[in-house]
């Protein structure tokens, strides 16, 4: 009877495993599947082209020419290696501005028709560039189409604008997400550090039991705060103290971030390093308070050597919280997708990135597959900090054999 | 027992169907449709109306899939749209349910009380960076805007910055309610927001579409007489098919009193 009870548990235990393996697996399958599917595509959107005369010799153009085009930064051909030839941008939505209402009568359902009055269009202006419909659209014989370089990963990674929903070409340039994600993380550790290692080394070696029995709650309770309330916290209180202490033209910055994420990786570091620092042998500290050593040497000398790795550890978990914190994040940051060049200005970081953008990019466009990239960067990110504490803490087991 | 009830599932599904609608689309249209649907539904039970958001687009990508009775949007059908729908053998009406108006916003501080739609292209395109270049102090300016999944981040992009896209410096917030907080708390901020979200403790800037000859203040007055000109209709969009079902809805909004509601949720009436 016993036996059976036993074998059923194990088979629970081995079930639930199992099955937990599997979803992370999953997860993290369907998360590169859909992040993968960026690359090679067209940057514009599915159905749609860039299109000019046939006599223009500009027959290939990158998306950041494009983008530069139809923003009016570029005006000639010849800067983009053309004719001596002003620009003229045409969108679909503009042939209205070329004909009458009459003459325009029914285009919206006949379809040939509307081809042959936009091939007009084409036809009469060689300096033309035309962002059209590919999908519904018979193909206009005075039209060249234009070969837009594909998404690859190394405008991906080295791009630095982020327009992903800009017409006709989408802009991927994840830099200024990656630098802002990574500035706003590191400087929040830099913070975070102190304070939390001279509390956990107080509530370990110093504070009374009483003192400790207050401080212990408290700093749990830390951890249970939602992140929006922090969010908001520093919205209302550190972004307009920021910018008054540092008399800057604007409080939403790297820095007010970093703030708000180190008083939300306190927590984490605390309960860590202070787990490690009581590990350390009573016998070790005892010996060096026997030798004659004051209670604050033994802790420079003794303890925190020993502790040290468990110290490194408690750091790198708080670089993870701090890495792929969303909300708090997205509401102190200001969201500019600059590349920064000092903490004092507006960041934008890759989870806050996700967060407001997911919700409403269309499923299978090109929006939703480079959000999914951007979750697998940060992905692997976090598995390269999961990673360090796993190696750090081995090398942690090895130290105490010795 | 089984079958009586599975009949009478059937029958109320039926009978259901024939007066629920659903309506998707606009954010931006949102908060007033189901403002409206919950008045049109105390007034008339048994009918039901479910309102859902995800943007003007979404809405009318189901209304093509005829996955929705009403599109809600705060643009104007595309002529890429208005092709799906007729692709599909249907043909879309379009009613303009009210107007919704942006203003810019600057701090109270600030000496700036008027620009010309060039002036804010050129600051929302990142190429005026000070307000001394506008007639203000010595100052940088700070950009604020929406999300780029929002729809006033596109009208306003269309409408002021002539299609061109925004400086990548401009300081993305995810809620209209933290532009103007940040606006309020910053001194040489500007930005954007409805007319509805319009505070004391921020000041709404005179603007002008003809290069500088008549600036027009923002106020409701003004936006309904089509004097300002960074007003945008709010449209629904539904199909001649389903025309029978929607039609007591739209004309209940169209009325005084659904024209009422609209201005009390800060959006502006149609006459």
């Amino acid at each position: 009877m016993k036996k059976i009870f036993e074998k059923i548990a194990e088979g629970i235990l081995f079930l639930s495993s199992t099955v937990t393996t599997i979803t992370v697996l999953l997860i993290i399958f369907f998360l590169f599947k859909e992040g993968v599917g960026l690359f090679g595509k067209s940057p514009t959107e599915d159905g749609f082209t860039v299109a000019v005369n046939k006599n223009n010799p500009v027959s290939e153009l990158s998306a950041e020419q494009i983008k530069n085009i139809f923003d009016q930064n570029i005006t000639n051909w010849k800067d983009v290696s053309g004719k001596n030839d002003s620009i003229l941008v045409f969108r679909m939505d503009d042939i209205f501005n070329f004909f009458t209402e009459e003459q325009l009568a029914g285009v919206d359902t006949n379809m040939n028709l509307l081809a042959s009055k936009i091939d007009e269009v084409i036809h009469n202006n060689p300096n033309i560039i035309a962002f059209i419909s590919s999908k519904n659209l018979p193909s206009t014989p005075s039209s060249k189409i234009v070969t837009i370089e594909k998404i690859n990963f190394k405008d991906f990674f080295t791009g630095n604008e982020w327009f992903p929903t800009a017409q006709p070409v989408a802009q991927f340039g994840i830099y200024p997400l990656i630098m802002g994600t990574l500035w706003v993380s590191f400087l929040a550790i830099l913070i975070a550090l102190p304070f939390g290692l001279a509390t956990a080394i107080y509530m370990a070696e110093i504070a009374s039991p009483q003192i400790r029995n207050i401080l212990k709650p408290v700093i749990e309770l830390l951890a249970g705060i939602p992140s929006v309330v922090y969010g908001f916290f520093g919205l209302i209180v550190i972004v307009p103290l920021v910018e008054k202490m540092f008399d800057l033209p604007v409080g939403e910055t790297g820095f007010a971030g970093s703030i708000v994420l180190a008083i939300m990786a306190l927590p984490t570091i605390i309960t860590v390093a202070e787990d490690s620092i009581k590990n350390t042998p009573r016998i070790l500290k005892e010996a060096s308070l026997a030798l004659g050593a004051s209670q604050w040497q033994t802790i420079w000398r003794v303890v925190i050597p020993y502790a040290s790795s468990g110290i490194t550890a408690a750091v790198i978990l708080g670089i993870g919280r701090a890495i792929g914190e969303t909300m708090a994040v997205l509401m102190v940051t200001g969201n500019a997708a600059v590349i920064p060049h000092t903490i004092m200005q507006p960041m934008r970081t890759i989870p806050a990135t996700i967060a407001a953008e997911l919700g409403e990019s269309a499923k299978g466009s090109l929006h939703y597959d480079a959000l999914f990239a951007l979750a697998c960067i940060l992905f692997i990110i976090t598995l390269i900090v999961n990673l360090s504490v796993e190696m750090i803490s081995k090398k942690r087991t090895k130290n105490k054999l010795r | 027992m089984k079958k009586i009830i599975i009949a009478i599932a059937l029958v109320v599904s039926v009978m259901n169907s024939g007066m629920a609608q659903k309506i998707k689309g606009s954010d931006t249209v949102l908060p007033l449709a189901q403002k409206e649907a919950e008045v049109f539904m105390k007034k008339n039970s048994g009918n039901k109306i479910t309102v859902t958001g995800g943007g003007s687009g979404v809405g009318i990508a189901a209304l093509v899939d005829k996955t929705t009775d009403i599109a809600m949007s705060s643009r104007k059908m595309k002529l890429s749209e208005k092709m799906k729908v007729s692709e599909g053998g249907a043909n879309s009406v379009e009613i303009i349910i009210a107007q919704d108006a942006l203003a810019v916003i600057v701090n109270p501080s600030n000496k700036v009380s008027q620009l010309t739609r060039e002036q804010l292209e050129a600051i929302y395109t990142g190429k005026i960076s000070n307000w001394k270049e506008v007639g203000g102090d010595d100052m940088p300016i700070v950009l604020y805007g929406r999300e780029s999944s929002s729809g006033t981040y596109d009208f306003f992009k269309e409408h002021v910055l002539a299609n061109k896209n925004y400086t990548s410096k401009m300081l993305n917030m995810p809620a209209t309610g933290a532009i103007v907080q940040s606006v309020s708390q910053t001194k040489g901020a500007i930005g954007y927001v409805g007319f509805a979200y319009i505070e004391n403790n921020v000041k709404a800037l005179k603007v002008s579409y003809n290069s500088g000859k008549t600036f027009v203040e923002p106020s409701v007055v003004s936006a309904k007489n089509k004097t300002y000109p960074i007003v945008r209709p709010l449209y629904f969009y539904y199909l001649t098919s389903t025309a029978k079902i929607v039609k007591p809805f739209v004309d209940f909004i169209l009325s005084a009193e659904g024209q009422k509601i609209v201005a009390s949720e800060g959006y502006i009436e149609l006459k």
